[in-house]
């Protein structure tokens, strides 16, 4: 079984975002750079397939600028086994990139593909669901878990009421979310090995897309914000206050 | 201009996110209609209906649309998108799954979680965990959108009269089986729509614990909620969880207890109308965010604060 998985390239969770002075989007400016928290995650389920035997490969996909290839190279780092980069400069939207990663896969003919549930810039939570899509291959979003099995695959979804249990079928897309496991540090000796794994280049129009955006981002501004209010010192004034100046309870 | 709200349901009963999707399609412009799909919905298309400002009802009834999966009431809304210049789900794990799944069969850029409609064509939703609020136009001749709840009012759930229509069972896909579902089982009210949430996080330090937190939502009425590091640790299950990547709440009332304050947990609360904030490190960000702040521990805090209520 191959597997593929897509990686993107955001703002450090860690890092104090900030709208930029001509509010077209955030400031970009030094800022520290990371693999979407998601997307380890994802590489981590491949690897652990793979190393249950379930897998013979582990291919990471990133579409984006140059400097993209440092996210791929995170994830062969984690222990994927080769790189795919689509090289592009343009704003890309989920549907876009869902389209560029169907071609993909269907080149390398990949039997499993496991995203983010949601890049934590934009917040989309789209790619992995128009892939299914448009594959029209099975969607398992949201994943807990996933066991590879005779019909295909077992999966947990977390869901807004608790857990779901399903089987879909192989070939299928699947999006991880937190409790699917806790990814692993590249190790120094793996960061060095990573450096010499292959990363093929490739652009949008290679792989038959066009770059076409369907949203025009108008501005964007800091939300409103809320101001700190007053310590309170016991319950008694606690329970006062919000009785008789909140007046919420 | 018309605009189809799906509606979601547990089998039983409609969810308030539905309502509060309406209002969002209400301020589109336009009719509304309400898409519901289910095994035995005759009620809930009746409780649709009934909903202020819906002309009318869409009902899908049928073995395919028993445990809501994705692929199948994505061909159903695929088969009657034709009709609309809008279709709008909550932004649940339904309707977050459901609509950019819909909207690539129609060739469409889904536009998620939106907290505004500035017009028919531009909306407003948050990005980067909140902290910047983006607009955006969208060109697509079928806007797909998910609703942040909170954002809207409840429309109303009595003054409609709609007329209920029975669509066809567009299929089943045989890709996708439906084993079970494990439920967390509560009496209390829902979280995403409670008037009061009490929340714990890692400072409970363990799953025993939370039913102080428990007593106390008891008290006043309202649902339990945690932050990440809360559910990650088992404390409490995942449907718990408030934030980014969970769920989004805006209660009358937020009480945070024994949780920092990250940023990705302040994504799901900080809409709340009224925030109390009980922590033992006076540093802790939360309190930067909270109208009510109390520096102590916790396990002296909460039984003081249950024994003040009870009085
Ligand atoms: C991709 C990603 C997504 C995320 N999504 C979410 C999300 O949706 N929701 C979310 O909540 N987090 C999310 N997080 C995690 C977030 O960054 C924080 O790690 C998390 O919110 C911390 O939870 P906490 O406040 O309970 O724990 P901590 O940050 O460890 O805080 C515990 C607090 O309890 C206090 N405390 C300890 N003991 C006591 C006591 N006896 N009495 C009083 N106070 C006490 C401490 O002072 C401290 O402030 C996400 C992170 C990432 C990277
Ligand atoms: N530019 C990209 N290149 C590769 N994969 C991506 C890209 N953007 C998003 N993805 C994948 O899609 C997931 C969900 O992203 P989103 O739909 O933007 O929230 C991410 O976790 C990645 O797995």
């Amino acid at each position: 079984m191959k597997i593929l998985v897509p990686v993107k390239r955001v703002i450090d969770a860690n890092v104090r975002v900030r709208v930029n002075s001509d509010q077209t989007g955030v400031e970009l400016a030094n800022v520290k750079m990371a693999m979407n928290p998601f997307c380890e995650i994802a590489v981590e389920e491949a690897l652990r397939l793979k190393e249950a035997g379930h897998a013979d490969e582990v291919i990471v996909v990133s579409a984006g600028p140059d400097k993209a290839q440092e996210t791929i190279r995170t994830g062969l780092a984690m222990g994927a086994d080769r790189g795919v980069h689509i090289q592009t400069d343009d704003t890309l939207e989920p549907l876009t990139i869902a389209k560029m990663l169907k071609a993909v896969a269907e080149k390398e003919g990949t039997d499993l593909i496991v995203l983010g549930k949601q890049s934590i810039d934009d917040d989309n939570n789209q790619t992995g669901q128009m892939l299914a899509a448009l594959m029209g291959r099975p969607l398992g979003s949201y994943i807990s878990s996933i066991e590879k099995n005779d019909g295909g695959f077992e999966i947990v979804r977390e869901i807004d009421a608790g857990l779901e249990k399903l089987q879909i079928t192989s070939p299928a897309v699947v999006t991880a979310d937190l409790r699917l496991n806790e990814p692993r540090y590249a190790s120094l000796p793996n960061i060095m090995k990573a450096k010499k794994k292959p990363i093929d280049a490739m652009s949008p129009a290679d792989l038959g897309v066009e770059v076409s955006n369907r949203l025009q981002t108008v501005k964007v501004v800091e939300p409103p914000a809320r101001e700190a209010g007053v310590m309170v010192s016991g319950a008694s004034e606690l329970v006062d206050k919000l009785r008789n100046e909140a007046k919420v309870i | 201009m018309s605009v189809l709200v799906i509606a979601e349901h547990d089998g039983s009963q409609l969810s308030p996110g539905t309502l509060n999707t309406v209002t969002a399609a209400s301020k589109v412009g336009g009719d509304v209609h309400v898409l519901v799909a289910g095994n035995g919905v005759s009620d809930i298309a009746a409780a649709c209906a009934k909903i202020g400002g819906v002309s009318k009802v869409l009902a899908a009834d049928g073995a395919s649309y028993a445990n809501d999966i994705t692929e199948n009431v994505a061909s159903l809304v695929n088969a009657h998108v034709g009709d609309y210049s809008h279709v709008m789900a909550p932004a649940s794990t339904f309707g977050k799954a459901l609509v950019p799944y819909a909207a690539a069969l129609a060739d469409c850029q889904s536009i998620s979680d939106i907290s505004e409609v500035v017009d028919a064509e531009t909306f407003v939703r948050p990005i980067y965990a909140g902290n910047a609020m983006a607009t955006v136009k969208s060109s697509d001749a079928t806007k797909f959108i998910t609703v942040r709840t909170t954002s809207f009012e409840l429309a109303d759930d009595a003054s409609g009269s709609a007329e209920v229509s029975n669509i066809d069972d567009a299929g089943a896909t045989d890709w996708v089986q439906f084993i079970e579902q494990m439920l967390s089982q509560s009496e209390r009210p829902e979280l995403t729509s409670a008037k009061i949430v009490v929340s714990g996080g890692r400072g409970m330090q363990n799953g025993e614990n939370f039913a102080m937190l428990e007593k106390l939502a008891d008290t006043l009425g309202g649902a339990v909620g945690a932050s990440r590091a809360a559910v990650d640790a088992g404390f409490v299950p995942n449907d718990y969880q408030v934030g980014q990547t969970g769920k989004v709440v805006a209660p009358d009332l937020y009480v945070a207890i024994g949780i920092s304050g990250a940023i990705q947990h302040l994504a799901g609360m900080k809409d709340s109308k009224v925030i109390v904030a009980i922590n033992n490190d006076e540093e802790a960000p939360i309190f930067q965010v909270s109208d009510f702040g109390w520096n102590e521990d916790l396990f002296t805090a909460v039984p003081a604060l249950q024994a003040e209520l009870d009085q």
